[in-house]
């Protein structure tokens, strides 16, 4: 259900970059792997952020994130200029934006419960003084949420669930946590095409109930056209295309995006591979 | 957890070395227990081989038994060496020009008679030194006795008079049970050359150094994982500097550090465990660079960045996500560091600059022993052949132990 150009304006801004660059490296070795890019994403958006491997999606997420610095830029947050100098500010911050990773296998501490995943964002949401007994309904709803049951989870390791539950279970973190914010890394790259409708449908049902942004780093254009209000197109560093979904997928403008949607392998058609 | 541990005990390397280190450990920790008393408390007065030592007095006191038995021939082989026979077979040939074949080397009874026969001192004896002629004059003398099976009378002087009275006769078929001897002692490995037991010097030797090695092994891990873990995870000017320091570390030879620290401590507030800090404190380099290595790689993992989004402090993420990950790497590293500290204190002790005490015994300070008695010329292998093998089984088995880890934690080394 994208929203109109004219909805969008009343919005509120939830997250803008300018001019958002990372360079590694310094000398023969510099590598620009975000080039002055551009962003204004508003509440309960679901943005798409599209590109090939290598062309500085997840870069520029974990600069959104604030897991690194950024070289050059300025980002703002609700409005205001970020701040996260101090692990204080960083912790508030973190409160309205969080993130799925691609790799639920390697997201979690295989050496903690999962218990102990989902109490750390009881505690982050303030709720470390609360009675046991409290703590555990939040967490059993949480789980049915994703259609987990926490009496089979409890004492659990995270190796011990399969690919689809460890993402389920990351989808009720957030459910916790309840950002302003999720970014969401290729949250279904890793999971079979059943679990992935799953995962999606329990994302936009959480999106409704929380009136939450939601920012998609994917490689999958139809999976883009498919969620999302805006469709930002990234290649090498840079957004070369920025629009509504049915403008950019419908109407493309430039050639790496009607490459992009041209890639897209169709069942009915015999694929032509001699153009890879 | 409980899975990799059963996978351990099925590695047979780590299997094997544990329990040639258990074995090694349970002498350290047994012997004394059960055998207690100072090691290096001086029982004897010079350096003998192994063997059960009686005393003669208490020979003469104990029980007599009367046993029928034809000794002569083993008595003639216990008197006569190999050397003596050697030099007699020599001397016939050259001096009485009679065969090699003709003389009745194997039997030694037979030889005796056969020497008697035929030595005689008057023959013009060419191109021998007057020593070797003493020699074989002694030899004759003896030689002409040997046979001879008299009765050996004990006589004790009268207080009084200061005359000889006979008071025991012993005769050659007169025996006696060991086990009736009160004063008798078994020396396993034999004394060395201050008279001590060197089993007992040996198992409190294995005891001190591996004390010593556990303590140097934790220093030096303790300060490499911290400064690995601080420079991995932190990176930036932190990283700078602790890799600046590192590499100086790297760059001297710690041995050659180790040296310097323990000459300039003063020889007599060097103690066993004072070593065991200077090769602690000189070898925690590499450590350093490993653990750091991994961290780096371990510093970009979802689970770290999923820590760090959940708010956690620094020191929390260091120690709930980054240690765990490298702990089964950490242990191998502080077995490794053990083994080498061991071997680190042997050098320093063989080059006179290990713990000076007169207290306790490290493996190092019995070989320094053995040397400067110069146990090795003289062939007296019980005072260093036993402390080589232990220093070899302890360190090899902290490395089977290590490559059986290895093998475990890392599963494409598996064959």
């Amino acid at each position: 259900m994208p929203v109109s150009k004219i909805d969008r304006e009343k919005r509120a801004k939830c997250l803008a970059g300018t001019g958002v660059t990372k360079v590694f490296g310094v000398g023969n070795a510099r590598n620009v792997a975000v080039d002055h890019v551009d962003f204004d994403f508003r509440e309960g958006e679901i943005i798409s952020i599209v590109g090939e491997s290598g062309s500085g999606k997840t870069t520029l997420s974990k600069m959104i994130l604030g897991l690194i610095s950024v070289t050059e830029g300025e980002i703002e947050y609700q409005g205001k200029p970020r701040d996260i100098k101090s692990h204080a500010k960083k912790k508030e911050y973190w409160k309205g934006i969080q993130a799925i990773f691609q790799d639920p296998f390697s997201s979690y501490n295989m050496f903690n419960k999962i218990d102990s995943v989902l109490l750390d964002c009881i505690n982050m949401r303030g709720g470390r003084s609360l009675p046991k007994a409290e703590k555990e309904a939040m967490m059993t709803e949480a789980c049915s949420f994703v259609n987990l049951k926490y009496a089979e989870l409890t004492n659990k390791y995270p190796f011990e669930l399969s690919g689809g539950q460890m993402q389920r279970l990351m989808i009720a973190r957030i459910f916790l946590l309840k950002p302003k914010i999720l970014l969401a890394d290729e949250p279904t790259s890793m999971i079979d095409a059943c679990s992935r409708a799953t995962i999606l449908d329990m994302l936009l049902k959480l999106r409704d109930e929380i009136n939450m942004t939601i920012i998609f780093i994917t490689h999958d254009i139809g999976l883009a056209y498919y969620v999302s209000d805006m469709v930002y197109i990234m290649e090498q560093g840079k957004f070369v295309e920025v629009g509504t979904a049915d403008e950019v997928i419908l109407n493309p403008k430039a050639d790496y995006t009607k490459r992009l949607i041209s890639d897209v392998p169709k069942i009915h058609e015999e694929w032509d591979l001699s153009t890879v | 957890m409980k899975n990799q541990l059963k996978q351990v005990f099925h590695s047979p390397r780590f299997v094997i070395g544990f329990v040639i280190f258990v074995f090694m450990l349970g002498m350290a920790v047994l012997y004394p227990l059960l055998v207690p008393g100072d090691p290096l408390e001086m029982v004897a007065s010079s350096s003998y081989p192994p063997g059960t030592y009686i005393s003669l007095a208490d020979t003469l006191e104990s029980k007599q038994y009367g046993l029928d038995l034809d000794i002569t021939a083993t008595r003639l082989n216990k008197l006569i060496s190999q050397e003596d026979k050697d030099a007699m077979v020599l001397w016939l040939t050259k001096y009485r020009g009679i065969a090699e074949e003709d003389i009745p080397v194997e039997d030694s009874v037979e030889m005796v008679h056969f020497w008697n026969e035929h030595y005689d001192p008057e023959v013009e004896q060419k191109g021998l030194t007057n020593a070797k002629r003493q020699y074989y004059r002694r030899l004759a003398s003896r030689m002409a006795t040997i046979l001879e099976t008299k009765d050996i009378i004990i006589a004790t002087k009268n207080p009084e008079t200061g005359a000889l009275e006979e008071s025991n006769t012993i005769s050659f078929n007169t025996y006696t049970n060991v086990k009736d001897i009160a004063s008798r002692r078994n020396f396993v490995l034999g004394t060395d050359n201050f008279g001590r037991d060197v089993l007992k010097e040996l198992t409190h030797a294995v005891g001190t150094s591996l004390k010593m090695g556990l303590l140097a092994g934790v220093i030096a891990t303790l300060i490499g994982l911290t400064l690995g873990l601080l420079s991995g995870y932190l990176g930036g000017l932190v990283d700078d500097i602790i890799m600046f320091v590192t590499n100086l570390f790297t760059v001297i030879p710690s041995f050659v550090l180790i040296i310097l620290i323990s000459f300039s401590v003063s020889q007599s507030a060097r103690g066993v465990m004072l070593v065991g800090v200077i090769i602690g404190l000189t070898s925690w380099t590499w450590t350093t660079r490993s653990v750091r290595s991994q961290v780096i790689s371990l510093r970009n993992r979802d689970h770290v960045n999923l820590s760090k989004l959940s708010g956690h402090s620094l020191p929390r993420i260091i120690v709930q996500d980054i240690l765990p990950y490298i702990a089964s790497y950490v242990v191998m590293a502080l077995i490794l560091q053990i083994s080498s500290a061991i071997l680190a204190e042997a050098q320093l002790s063989m080059l006179g600059l290990g713990p000076s005490t007169t207290k306790v015994a490290t493996l190092g300070l019995m070989m320094n022993w053995a040397m400067t008695a110069q146990a090795p010329l003289a062939g007296r292998w019980w005072a260093f052949l036993p402390i080589i093998l232990s220093i070899a089984l302890i360190t090899f088995s902290l490395n089977l132990m290590n490559t059986g880890l290895d093998q475990v934690f890392n599963p494409q080394l598996r064959d």
